[in-house]
């Protein structure tokens, strides 16, 4: 009887198909428009919005539990704050080399992975925390599912 | 000019929702259309007339005047981007407050939402 | 001595969350951290009391280009009740927080919020003071719903609204600005008005800006989220939101904004009058009236920042400079004075809900026998807000008044004597209610707050007093500092 009903929550089988084959593309797109942030439009947040978004795709066709499963609360609560140390620690490494948030990575030939320096680290680490926070912002608020709405009045 | 004033008439649109509606979830969109208000207009400020994009292409690195010269302003652009950020974290916010104002209150209404007076 | 500047942002971003990595492992790691930290944060401000103005460029980028820390006499005035208060109230809520759920959360949301008003205080780039007001005002209305009950979560979410609302038209204002003068950089804009006049669309500028930051700073026609904001919060976030934050965010800004980067004129001083008055005599008239302690304080911060607004606004009017010197330095002495006994003030009072368990003025009596270090620190601070001899708020509103009279505005004089005596008697009010009269019957059992509350509560008195007497030593740094917040900034090559 469990086993049927854990079978029949979520979305139709179409949906779930569809996502299982569709999740990791669109986990693997944000991770390109964030490390290449230096050279074309996107960056740290929007890349960390993108790998969100998959998650977030994740939890709404099947259900909350599996992708808790995959990406645990405590572990989207550690990465959202090494992240943020992450990136707060490479603006102190930059006084070693002069100046505070100085660029300090030698810089490789233009229009490469490796042309930006600093840049690149800090749009890993604000992919990461951008990633966790928008997932956990999601799940925090879908405990709260029990919504009385019979009091809304049309304006 | 037309383009910053109409910005300037969203921006009045967002505070008349603001105002005048009851429902928490509309003053949220109420807000949410302000701050889409004041993200266009700076945005719009960084605007040349037949401008390229602010991106160095190999073909162009002998020329760095001209291409100063002729691309859109990319000041503005990573400023709106921290903008939006920031809006994002309080819409977030927002709505977290009134998932629990409905939990406590039981109700949407702000005119029912009035325990502080005086 | 110019690479440690940046660490006052730096330093308390980091262990914020640091702290909540290890909290997870060990509970009472975020005592010690925030502990630590704040007392660092102290102890480097110290450092910077006697110095001449600092330039930091971050990132040894070229100067009009990137962002440029600049550090002047007002802004260690500022730095300094800042890293004082917090770490006052940090050591407050080291017992008074006990009594909340989440209080690794509580620390990491503070120590946000310390970095936020660090970073406004220090910045010299426009959109930087954006971004910095921003992470302070967000880290504020999380902790002002802290205790998740109605009553704060209704207070928290008008406060979020109004917030939002002023920090939209700040960021009209910062985009016209740059579409005016193409720079975010103070003293270049400054040197741009300068050399080419004001432009025109200027003055919606100043419109925007005093609204925006005049919410921030509770100025009367968009002081409506304070009264319902500071009595809902705990009492150490109440005593930081009323004795620094409406300080840092918002007249600070103001005076920056408005002193140094756009130069003041008679319309803009005439604008800050009516302001300073309005919030004078509708906070304190608004306050006798009522019952709640923490609501009577919030309706009196609202009336002393109306003074320290009117001191500013002596500094833009006055037809001589020493008039305008003395009116400023004796505003800046008060918004200091206020830091103090305000926040004396509030945490007395969280001292009494801690040990009564009501903020009910009219259930409350004869609590001088059972508390008695609280109720020596309320009768202090409450002297020092009426402006009685020797305390320190008598000298800062004298040196106000005597500005005004200088400055020939007899009627706002005779308007700022008669709000000190009406809240010399809402603070009468205040103390027959709470300290002397009958002990009622259920509240014969109160005990003394604990030591961490009881010795914060003593320190603040005693700078209370300490700041009144030694107002000889301290006039000539008021004086430089006003004489230098009235000079336009520029950037010395």
């Amino acid at each position: 009887m469990s086993k049927e009903k854990k079978k029949n929550e979520g979305m139709t089988l179409i949906t779930k198909t569809i996502t299982n084959s569709l999740v990791s593309v669109i986990a693997m797109f944000g991770a390109y428009i964030a490390l290449y942030g230096h050279l074309t439009p996107g960056g740290g947040f929007a890349g960390g919005v993108i790998i969100a978004c998959s998650f977030i795709l994740l939890t709404l066709t099947h259900s909350k539990n599996i992708s808790l499963k995959i990406f645990p609360d405590l572990a989207a609560s550690l990465l959202d704050n090494i992240g943020a140390l992450g990136f707060a620690v490479i603006g102190l490494l930059g006084f070693t080399a002069g100046a505070f948030f100085y660029n300090f990575i030698a810089k490789d030939e233009p229009f490469g992975l490796l042309s930006s320096g600093t840049i690149l680290f800090s749009n890993i680490a604000i992919m990461l925390k951008v990633m966790a926070g928008v997932f956990a912002v999601f799940v925090g608020l879908s405990i709260w599912s029990r919504i009385v709405s019979d009091t809304d009045k049309e304006e | 000019m037309l383009v910053y004033y109409l910005c300037l008439v969203f921006f009045m649109i967002g505070i008349y929702c603001l105002i005048a509606k009851k429902n928490i979830v509309r003053k949220i969109i109420g807000l949410v259309i302000i701050e889409y208000a004041t993200n266009l207009f700076f945005i719009l400020v960084g605007y040349r007339h037949n401008g390229i994009a602010p991106i160095i292409l190999p073909n162009m690195k002998g020329d760095i005047s001209g291409f100063a010269a002729k691309a859109v302003d990319p000041l503005p652009q990573a400023l709106v981007l921290t903008s939006i950020v920031i809006g994002f974290g309080t819409l977030c916010l927002m709505v977290a407050l009134a998932i629990r104002l409905n939990e406590k209150y039981r109700t949407f209404d702000t005119t029912e939402i009035n325990r502080l007076k005086g | 001595m110019a690479e440690l500047v940046p660490l006052f942002v730096a330093v308390p971003l980091c262990l914020a969350f640091f702290s909540l990595i290890t909290s997870k492992v060990f509970k009472r790691s975020s005592d010690i951290l925030t502990f630590m930290s704040t007392l660092f944060l102290l102890l480097l401000s110290l450092k910077f009391i006697g110095t001449s103005t600092i330039d930091y460029l971050v990132g040894n980028w070229p100067w009009p280009l990137g962002i440029q820390l600049h550090i002047d006499k007002f802004s260690v005035i500022l730095l300094l009740i800042i890293q004082v208060i917090g770490f006052l109230a940090a050591f407050y809520a080291l017992s008074y927080m006990e009594r909340y759920t989440a209080k690794p959360k509580f620390y990491a949301l503070f120590l946000l919020m310390i970095a936020g008003m660090n970073g406004v205080v220090i910045t010299g780039d426009l959109f930087n003071l954006f971004v910095f007001l921003e992470i302070a005002s967000i880290a504020s209305y999380a902790l002002v719903g802290f205790g998740v009950e109605s009553e704060e979560l209704e207070a928290s979410f008008k406060y979020l609204i109004l917030g939002c609302v002023a920090s939209a038209m700040i960021l009209l204002g910062i985009a016209i600005v740059y579409a005016d003068t193409g720079s975010l950089n103070m003293a270049d804009i400054s040197m741009f008005i300068r050399t080419y006049g004001v432009p025109k669309s200027l003055l919606f500028v100043y419109a925007l800006f005093i609204m925006g930051f005049g919410l921030k700073a509770a100025m009367v026609p968009f002081h409506a989220w304070l009264p319902d904001a500071h009595p809902s919060a705990p009492a150490p976030i109440s005593a930081m939101l009323s004795g620094v934050l409406i300080k840092a965010l918002g007249i600070y800004a103001i005076a920056r904004l408005f002193f140094g980067v756009f130069g003041v004129n008679s319309m803009i001083g005439n604008t800050m009058l009516v302001l300073g008055v309005l919030s004078m005599v509708v906070g304190v008239f608004l306050a006798l009236g009522q019952y709640d302690i923490k609501r009577q304080l919030a309706y009196h911060s609202i009336s002393q920042m109306g003074y320290v607004m009117v001191g500013l606004s002596i500094g833009a009017l006055a037809k001589s400079p020493e008039v305008a010197v003395l009116g400023m330095a004796g505003g800046i002495y008060h918004a200091i004075n206020h830091a103090t006994f305000k926040t004396c003030l509030f945490l007395c009072s969280g001292a009494i809900e801690y040990g009564t368990g009501t903020r009910d003025m009219r259930k409350l009596g004869g609590l001088f026998k059972k508390m008695p270090f609280t109720s020596l620190a309320t009768a202090v601070s409450a002297l020092s807000i009426s402006g009685v001899p020797p305390f320190n708020g008598f000298w800062s509103k004298l040196i106000i008044i005597i500005a005004l009279f200088q400055a020939k505005l007899y009627a706002v004089a005779g308007i700022t004597i008669l709000v000190s005596f009406v809240t010399l008697l809402s603070f009468i009010k205040l103390q027959r209610y709470t300290i002397y009269g009958a002990l009622p019957e259920n509240l014969k059992k109160v005990k003394e707050v604990p030591f961490s509350m009881a010795l914060t509560l003593i320190i603040l008195a005693v700078l209370c007093l300490a700041l009144g007497l030694g107002y000889p030593y301290i006039s000539d740094f008021l004086k430089d500092t006003s004489t230098g917040l009235r000079e336009l900034l520029t950037y010395k090559i």
